[in-house]
């Protein structure tokens, strides 16, 4: 696991992070904040093309209500690690291969079902990983835990009533939804693959047990809900060990299409 | 609208004598940008208000992480206090997470002034324009982060209502 932050790999440097704590914390964020932009930014595709007029509103908003929690969570990660850069500086700067979102973001935003499919499995998974963190010790962190998973709330309301509808639904929805699943089940587990310097999180009180056990107890869940809906369980995940590194064309081309206005333009704002 | 606050606030006061009410009467005059008829105070976004020496420091609370009207909120703020003639300090804290609960009366009756209806159980939500309880939610998310879609059955108007969070 230990090239999971090889500098080589990643592209980006560490070096203000110094102890194991902010190392550890470091990548917490890095990798939280990397989610949310990437399903925010996939999400935001649907803009101006979404099934329905009600659909097209409410995925615009849960795309920028994942945007706003990604670019919180780069503003914490530019504290800690402190080298200069800001939060837009780091949204935007790096090389494709320096992102660390989960596989199972790497999908691209693919048909309707295969947006509700990606959205159930890692809005879950989110709201599991984001429980560990309510009491964590790192103050910025925790108030800003408390903020989220109020407006989360709103998520799983919407996205477990699409999810139940595709299920639910005779011939083209259902098999839809089950090839998505199907596609995306072996990586769902990706959002909570182990961490480089998880035991220092929890040791500090950053995380309050290793992600091994979020992702156990997650896993109970999702597979109960999908059951009651008659829709297979989820696979074991596929390659653990790059569950955050090994990045699809289709993230590459989304990434050319984000970076573009500033790659144009040195710090270009709009 | 964003602008006009500074018209309203209460005139220059000596910098040496400015108290925390002062600032708290101004703050009072600011609208919300999207919602003219609500303060930002009625609607619980102030946290705290420091009046230093050397600066006047407000914390505000968003109500929303994404919400994008926060950069005209800091600018509108720094406006309307800058009559107190010393350096203003205006920022956003996740201190305590902004709740619909803040809202103040005046601020909800300034929400159905504006035509929506103010935060409550959904079960709850009454028709902004004839307090029908007739209504029908036609979409969870709306126009903004903050609010959800509705029609109203007997008046057979579209209309808004403020999310509970």
């Amino acid at each position: 696991m230990t090239d999971f932050v090889a500098p080589d790999r990643i592209a980006m440097d560490f070096t203000g992070a110094g102890d194991g704590r902010e190392r550890a914390l470091a990548l917490l964020l890095l990798s939280m904040a990397d989610d949310e932009f990437v399903i925010g930014f996939s999400d935001s595709e649907w803009t101006g093309i979404g099934p329905i007029l009600e659909e097209d509103v409410a995925i615009s908003s849960l795309a920028q209500d994942e945007l706003g929690h990604a670019q919180a969570l780069y503003r914490l990660f530019a504290e800690v690690v402190a080298d200069g850069r800001d939060a837009d500086a780091v949204a935007y700067d790096r090389p494709s291969e320096g992102y660390l979102h989960a596989r199972l973001l790497d999908h691209g935003r693919g048909d309707w079902a295969a947006t509700i499919a990606r959205r159930w499995l890692y809005e879950a998974a989110d709201a599991a990983r984001l429980e560990a963190l309510a009491e964590t010790s790192f103050e910025p962190l925790r108030e800003l835990v408390a903020k989220i998973r109020r407006e989360e709330r709103y998520h799983r309301m919407h996205v477990d009533a699409w999810l139940e509808r595709l299920a639910d639904a005779e011939g083209e929805p259902r098999r839809r939804l089950l090839a998505a699943l199907e596609a995306m089940g072996p990586d769902a587990g990706t959002v909570l693959s182990p961490l480089p310097g998880e035991p220092a999180l929890v040791r500090h009180g950053i995380l309050a047990e290793p992600f091994a056990a979020i992702e156990a107890r997650w896993r109970a869940e999702a597979d109960g809900a999908l059951r009651r809906l008659g829709l297979p369980t989820l696979p074991p995940t596929r390659d653990p060990q790059s569950a955050r590194t090994a990045h699809s064309d289709v993230f590459r081309a989304l990434h050319a299409e984000f970076t573009m206005v500033r790659a144009s333009e040195v710090g270009a704002t709009w | 609208m964003v602008t006009g606050t500074r018209s309203l606030a209460i005139g220059l006061v000596p910098a040496s004598r400015v108290a925390e009410t002062h600032v708290r009467a101004i703050l009072a005059r600011v609208h919300e940008p999207e919602i003219p008829t609500v303060s930002i105070v009625d609607l619980g976004l102030v946290h705290d208000v420091r009046v230093e020496p050397d600066r006047i420091a407000v914390e505000l609370l968003p109500t929303f992480v994404a919400c994008p009207a926060l950069e005209v909120i800091r600018g509108t703020v720094a406006d309307a206090l800058a009559v107190l003639g010393r350096p203003i300090e205006v920022s956003f804290t996740f201190a305590v997470p902004w709740t619909t609960d803040r809202l103040t009366p005046a601020g909800r009756a300034g929400l159905r002034a504006a035509g929506i209806a103010p935060p409550t159980d959904p079960a709850a939500v009454r028709c902004p324009y004839c307090d029908s309880a007739q209504v029908a939610r036609d979409s969870l998310f709306g126009p903004t982060l903050c609010r959800s879609l509705y029609y109203c059955r007997d008046c057979r108007q579209p209309f808004e209502a403020f999310k509970p969070v």
